[in-house]
């Protein structure tokens, strides 16, 4: 039984001046192969101008179960947003 | 379906006093419409029927390039030739799409790809019918994707995110697939005489196994029930048969080509047709493996797999060769 390919994980950029998006997975011998197949599957219709790919093995991701004390933080934080502040009418928009 | 009786390893749903603390919370995310994602704690039979549906879903888009596949060398103008190689691209595509799905529940593409070749994985029933004239391609566009997008476009809504995503995109790209085969007929059915019988020889070949599709009655899907609370199902077999039903057959009418069900019938308090009574029989011989092409099917399959190897295989070598140069060079 042969080796399997490893899996690339693919990022677009649907447009120029929008950041590359995660569209998907898929498998590829090498960074190159994974560019041109990553075309193939995720292009065919003019969906982008650009392609990242990177191997899946390469990605940490944070755990679900994680995901209370890592952005418990912010949540708390309500000021970080502008609505939070009233500033009369009279100021004008700021 | 595309899958088709899906086993769920439970005869009904556990109520969520049964569950424990768990399982409980989890029912109660999909119940509250939030997506379960890959790194989320799910119960076994979730995963499993999942890996299953997901993947006996892939298999149906690679086999069905298959019957396809028949007529690109023999497509009646360039034009045609072009636009079925793109559809047949595409069914690569989707293959693609949901074998990255499944394999996000943790089992690999080669695992599933060896469960399709030995047999033990099934594809949907309908690719095992032939390709005999150039009005099949017609009426597989129209029909058989016609009938998936009935069963695709809910799935978008289900509660596994990447099956959810990779049907979102899905569902983008079948609709061009259904209005080239309608297109196709179309062209026949105002063509000559002998354009026209063909055509209403692929709707007559055809349409019943695209009702098949759907599979069983509501009353046969003993695991309907479980995938229905888990919501990777979500419209029974009847409901979406029905809603093909009253889509197509206005879209014959509109042909003048005639659907070969003699019952067919108008109701006006149901506000839809009845049809006649499906051949059940058949449809379970189909899947136990006995249609017209499945053998036909699987060992072209298997073929094409075995065929390829030496190329894949060299690829990663060439692959491996170069990382180890790079490597040294850096060294």
């Amino acid at each position: 039984m042969s080796s399997e390919w490893p899996l690339w994980e693919v990022f677009i950029r649907g447009q120029h001046g929008l950041s590359h998006r995660h569209v998907g997975s898929l498998h590829a011998p090498d960074a190159g192969m994974a560019v041109n197949n990553a075309r193939d599957v995720y292009t065919r219709r003019n969906e982008g101008v650009s392609i990242w790919v990177v191997k899946a093995t390469d990605i940490t991701a944070s755990a679900p179960g994680e995901k209370g004390p890592l952005f418990e933080p912010s949540n708390s934080k309500v000021y970080r947003h502008p609505t939070f502040f009233d500033i009369p009418e009279e100021v004008g928009p700021m | 379906m595309y899958a088709q009786m899906v086993k769920t390893e439970a005869d009904r749903p556990r109520t969520l006093e049964e569950m424990d603390a768990r399982e409980r919370a989890f029912q109660e995310r999909i119940d509250a419409g939030i997506k379960i994602e890959p790194k989320d704690w799910m119960p076994e039979g979730y995963r499993k029927t999942l890996i299953r549906q997901i993947s006996q879903h892939a298999h149906s888009e690679i086999v069905g390039q298959l019957p396809e596949g028949n007529w690109i060398g023999r497509a009646p103008t360039l034009e045609r030739k072009a636009i079925l190689l793109a559809k047949v691209q595409d069914e690569a595509g989707h293959g693609l799409y949901l074998y990255c799905a499944a394999e996000t529940l943790g089992v690999s593409r080669d695992a599933l790809i060896d469960q399709l070749h030995s047999g033990k994985a099934k594809y949907s029933s309908i690719f095992n019918y032939p390709t005999l004239t150039w009005a099949d391609i017609g009426a597989i566009g129209w029909l058989v994707d016609g009938a998936a997008i009935m069963n695709q476009v809910p799935l978008q809504r289900c509660s596994y995110g990447p099956y959810s995503r990779a049907m979102v995109r899905v569902c983008k790209e079948e609709s061009f697939h259904q209005r080239q085969g309608y297109d196709i007929t179309m062209k026949l059915a105002r063509g000559t005489p002998g354009q026209k019988a063909m055509a209403q020889d692929a709707l007559n070949r055809w349409w019943w196994p695209s009702l098949m599709m759907f599979g069983p009655p509501d009353a046969d899907s003993v695991h309907s029930a479980q995938s229905m609370a888990w919501r990777v199902k979500l419209n029974s077999n009847d409901e979406l048969r029905q809603k093909f039903v009253d889509q197509t057959v206005p879209q014959a009418e509109y042909l003048g080509l005639t659907v070969p069900d003699p019952d067919l019938t108008w109701n006006a308090d149901k506000v839809g047709y009845d049809y006649g009574a499906i051949d059940w029989a058949e449809f379970f011989e189909v899947i136990k493996g006995n249609g017209p092409c499945n053998r036909e099917r699987l060992a072209a399959r298997v073929k094409a797999h075995e065929d390829g190897a030496w190329f894949r295989d060299g690829l990663m070598a060439h692959a491996t060769k170069q990382a180890e140069r790079k490597r040294d060079a850096a060294a």
